[in-house]
């Protein structure tokens, strides 16, 4: 079903559903995050470390397009690695505000230095991801539909490998950080250490899915990851649920519908903020626990029901 | 010559420190109480500006009558928030910060929709200026911000260490629970905080609306700073949020002057970031709420 997707959709729907594929890594990233308890709020700026790192890599030193996309998600990883030496030393609200203002500091430096951020106006004709011929099909990845099934098979991957992190011994030790931490910590697990590691494998992934962004668009600058953007990915966050592999994913596809297909094609181009911000607000008072727990409301009864067969 | 630029930096950032200070301290006030980061205080300053845009500039209310009625209708603001976020949501810290998000897009849409993108243009009140000597000198508007701040800060102080009121409020930030038991309406004390520390952000929006560009997206900035100033005074701490903003305010002030603003911002930035790692508590802070 979404092999066949991009079909039935006009260019400017296909263009989205390329935001949409990878913007679903970013919040999936994000969730791996919160696993421990942290939440951040630099997560987006790290993502725009691997664009930037990605950018600069295929551009200075000619290095080809998906190998420096992998480099990218390596620099965010290591960016993610240094900060969080000063970051860990903090807990809860601080963690959040000390991120941010980490995060402010970077995207302050990419503005400032124009050699070799390009400053205010950031950089721009980024290396495309080369054409490639493959016998029968021909990729040409200026075509959205074509980046799309780029896009979509890198992130299953990803979403792949990030959901067997979670189940394998590594993630339940996540788990009982965030909800035991004191106890985690009795029985020898060192929960600074699996802090550290959920914020490097999830800066990791963010910044992958910053490199495949800014090979598709072309030009990045500082203002592509400011705070705002961050206020998508938490709201995504939180209306989906966070409790569940799939609730920040389904929180992503649901608002992204209706923000850009619904709200965009109704012609509420100027109230869109404002539906979006009385949407989070109503998710908040009266979905407190997210579109999960509805899913998890409509599936858990039958499955119930199969379970008091005798 | 660098005498009199020395003194025109320091009436500057006395300025700057004037309205910062109001800022921080309502959104100080607003956590000690409620226990909430409100994100929307920012945008709470621009509509404090925006009244000033609408009663002031476009209608040609005197000045006065503009900024009573913005402290008024930022203040209620603040209660219908009260009413309809924090109350609601009150065990629950990060869903008060999220719906304070929300609530800031609100504002901001309504902005957009009500006046336009566009840089809004206040008159000034007053041409004159203070002329101390040939490069020093201070514009009285921004005198009357500094007047202000004296006046409302101290009259806050007043309010908070001698009336009954002020004393529940302190109460009931220290420990909410065992302040109900004495017979303190937590939500009442609540209703207070957030008109007050809502009508300080709009105060200080409504007295700066002809000093700064005034758009829907000025809440940014602020709130970073502000941000910043509660962190490195102590969360939760008025004097702290004080001194703080003064701080802040001179090392901006003089960074910007001597390099530039971007570098002075990365400076804010990192000093915030030094607290955070090596006192966590702010430099006045002492109860842990996080």
């Amino acid at each position: 079903m979404l092999l066949a997707l991009p079909h039935g959709l006009s260019f400017s729907q296909q263009e989205i559903l390329v935001f949409l594929t990878i913007n679903v890594l970013l919040v999936a990233s994000y969730r791996l995050l919160t696993l421990t308890g942290e939440w951040s709020l630099g997560h987006v700026v790290i993502m725009g470390v691997g664009a930037y790192a990605s950018a600069l890599y295929s551009k200075h030193f000619g290095v080809p397009v998906p190998v420096s996309m992998a480099l990218g998600a390596g620099t965010a990883a290591l960016i993610a690695m240094f900060l969080s030496y000063p970051l860990f030393r903090m807990k809860g609200f601080y963690f959040l505000i000390g991120s941010f203002a980490a995060g402010e500091i970077i995207r302050l430096l990419w503005k400032r230095f124009r050699d070799p951020f390009g400053g205010p106006k950031g950089l721009k004709r980024i290396e495309p991801m080369p054409d490639f011929d493959l016998g029968i099909w021909q990729f040409d990845f200026f075509e959205p539909v074509c980046y799309y099934y780029f896009a979509l098979a890198v992130v299953a991957f990803c979403l792949w490998l990030m959901w067997r992190i979670e189940r394998s011994h590594v993630g339940l030790t996540f788990h009982a950080v965030h909800w035991q931490d004191k106890l985690a910590e009795a029985a020898g697990v060192n929960v600074r250490a699996y802090r550290t590691l959920a914020f490097v494998i999830a800066s990791g992934f963010a910044g992958l899915s910053g490199a495949l962004l800014a090979h598709y668009i072309g030009t990045i600058n500082p203002n592509s990851f400011d705070v705002e953007m961050m206020v998508f990915v938490l709201t995504w966050a939180i209306v989906g649920g966070t409790t569940t592999f799939y609730g920040p994913i389904l929180g992503c596809i649901v608002l992204t519908i209706l923000n850009e297909i619904v709200l965009r094609e109704m012609g509420f181009e100027q109230a869109r903020p404002l539906i979006y911000g009385l949407v989070l607000i109503a998710s908040i008072l009266f979905l407190p626990k997210g579109l999960e727990s509805v899913v998890q409301r409509l599936v858990r009864p039958r499955a119930e029901k199969m379970e008091e067969r005798p | 010559m660098m005498v009199e630029l020395l003194a025109q930096t320091g009436l500057n950032a006395i300025y700057a420190a004037s309205y910062i200070s109001l800022i921080a301290v309502g959104l100080v006030l607003i956590f000690g109480v409620m226990g909430v980061i409100n994100f929307a205080h920012g945008e709470l300053y621009m509509a404090g500006a925006y009244a000033v845009v609408a009663l002031y500039a476009d209608l040609g209310f005197p000045f006065l009558v503009a900024i009573a009625a913005g402290l008024v209708f930022v203040g209620m603001l603040g209660l219908a928030m009260e009413r309809a976020l924090f109350r609601p949501l009150r065990d629950n810290p990060l869903g008060g910060l999220v719906a304070s998000i929300g609530f800031l897009m609100v504002l901001q849409a309504l902005a957009v929709m009500g006046f336009g993108v566009r840089m809004e243009h206040v008159p000034p009140v007053t041409q004159e200026v203070i002329v101390f000597s040939d490069k020093v000198r201070l514009a009285v508007p921004r005198l009357y911000v500094i007047l202000a701040a004296l006046v409302l800060l101290s009259a806050l102080w007043l309010f908070l260490k001698k009336t009954r009121f002020g004393w529940a409020l302190r109460a009931s930030a220290q420990d909410p629970e065992a302040a109900a038991l004495q017979g303190i309406s937590i939500t009442q004390t609540a209703r207070i905080a957030m008109f007050i520390g809502a009508g300080l952000a709009g105060i200080a929006g409504a007295l700066t609306a002809p000093l700064v560009s005034v758009n829907p997206h000025m809440g940014h900035s602020v709130i970073v700073t502000a941000f910043i100033v509660i962190i490195v005074g102590g969360v939760g701490s008025l004097e702290g949020a004080v001194v703080a903003s003064v701080a802040y305010a001179f090392v901006h002030t003089f960074v910007t002057t001597f390099w530039d603003g971007v570098i002075a911002d990365i400076v804010g930035l990192s000093l915030m970031l030094v607290v955070l790692i090596v006192r966590p508590t702010g430099l006045f802070g002492t109860a842990d709420r996080a």
